[in-house]
């Protein structure tokens, strides 16, 4: 999704976020992520108002202080940015690839179901399965932080049992464009 | 991987140190997928000689050629090899492209004894086209923006014939002019063409 994005061309408008919307974001969050509202409320205070910029493809970001800190597409559900995520590593389940397919992560490259399935990746156990459409944060073998986030496209059940195509599409991943925008 | 999920759920989690390598932005643990490895092997080992230790000793180098057969890992070995040379030669041919890159200072004329000076280039040198007009204007107290050409760039325009002062303070690299070089600046005269008359 952020694979090629230049905030001069691809965003079309910047707007403070209506209280009222800001409830609402904040509640689905709240409801989406894995957070405490004591923890939500140290990534962004109450006092705080968001900035949501707009961009190509219905994309919006939400900024906190020109600082990026979650995304959507449409109106589907939030990603944080990887930033964020790596701050806040437990607020996304994680899936985990093996080695050989950090290098295609990083290329940003939708992830496959064997590279889940093999011995390096790992899958949440079948009591706590993802649907699919769910965010997840994408690890590595050996690695601590997670390399990107992306959405699963079948559940997590059925990329153990069919093992073949794309498992998670990924949505961003460390080095994009969004990865390199410090500031908007 | 949350070290701390089991302090209380009432407190605010705090958040998570990462250590992110200056050189190519990543977390440090992922700079051997980057583009500038050596680079980044070096910082690493300036900042950091723990870390260091951790990602590059023998021993993690051994533990992790044991999770990938010796083929796959030599192939990886050369390709983040060749990876790096290309990333290298990208920047070189961008860094002496960008050296080859002109600023034009147009001087164009308005009307008779009145002019504009128009500024064209100074984006390739990471100057920021919106505080540099901003400081023009300030420094010369006439209006100045940015505005998009003809051809669809950017480019300063100033109220006034500055011409030459913007010439100097090129030469001497003011404030955020700095790094621009100054054998790259040209001056071009732009007049209108006149009906004839006088």
């Amino acid at each position: 999704m952020f694979k090629k994005f230049q905030p001069s061309s691809d965003v079309s408008g910047q707007v403070s976020v209506k209280s009222s919307v800001q409830r609402a974001i904040r509640s689905s969050l709240l409801s989406q992520w894995k957070i405490t509202p004591e923890t939500l409320e140290q990534i962004w205070p109450k006092k705080e108002s968001l900035t949501l910029v707009k961009c190509r493809d219905h994309i919006s970001i939400y900024t906190l202080h020109g600082e990026p800190l979650f995304f959507q597409h449409f109106d589907g559900p939030f990603f944080p940015t990887l930033k964020l995520l790596h701050k806040y590593p437990f607020i996304l389940p994680t899936v985990r690839i093996d080695r050989g397919a950090i290098r295609f992560l990083l290329a940003g490259a939708h992830m496959m179901c064997p590279g889940l399935t093999s011995a390096g990746g790992y899958l949440p156990p079948a009591d706590a399965a993802l649907p699919e459409n769910t965010p997840v944060a994408i690890h590595a073998e050996g690695k601590e932080h997670a390399a990107g986030i992306g959405l699963t496209k079948m559940s997590t059940e059925d990329i153990k049992k069919v093992n073949k195509g794309v498992g998670v599409e990924t949505v961003t991943y460390l080095g994009d464009d969004l990865w390199k925008l410090q500031q908007l | 991987m949350a070290t701390n999920a089991e302090s209380a759920p009432v407190e605010a989690i705090p958040p998570k140190e990462v250590l992110y390598c200056q050189v190519c932005s990543f977390p440090v643990e992922y700079c051997e997928f980057g583009s500038s490895l050596t680079r980044c092997k070096e910082w690493l080992q300036k900042t950091d000689s723990q870390l260091y230790d951790k990602y590059y000793s023998e021993e993690a180098l051994q533990a992790k050629i044991g999770t990938l057969s010796l083929e796959a890992q030599e192939k990886l070995e050369k390709d983040t090899a060749k990876k790096e040379a290309k990333a290298e030669a990208k920047a070189e041919t961008a860094l002496k492209k960008k050296m080859a890159s002109q600023i034009t200072i147009k001087r164009i004329e308005r009307n008779k004894r009145k002019h504009v000076t128009a500024i064209h280039g100074l984006e390739n040198f990471d100057v920021d086209l919106k505080k540099a007009a901003k400081f023009f204007a300030q420094k010369f107290a006439t209006g100045a923006s940015v505005t998009k050409n003809p051809q669809g760039l950017d480019e300063i325009v100033v109220q006034g014939d500055v011409s030459g002062e913007i010439v100097e303070m090129i030469e001497d690299g003011v404030g955020l002019l700095k790094g621009v070089p100054k054998e790259n600046v040209v001056e071009v005269e732009e007049k209108t063409k006149k009906k004839g008359g006088d």
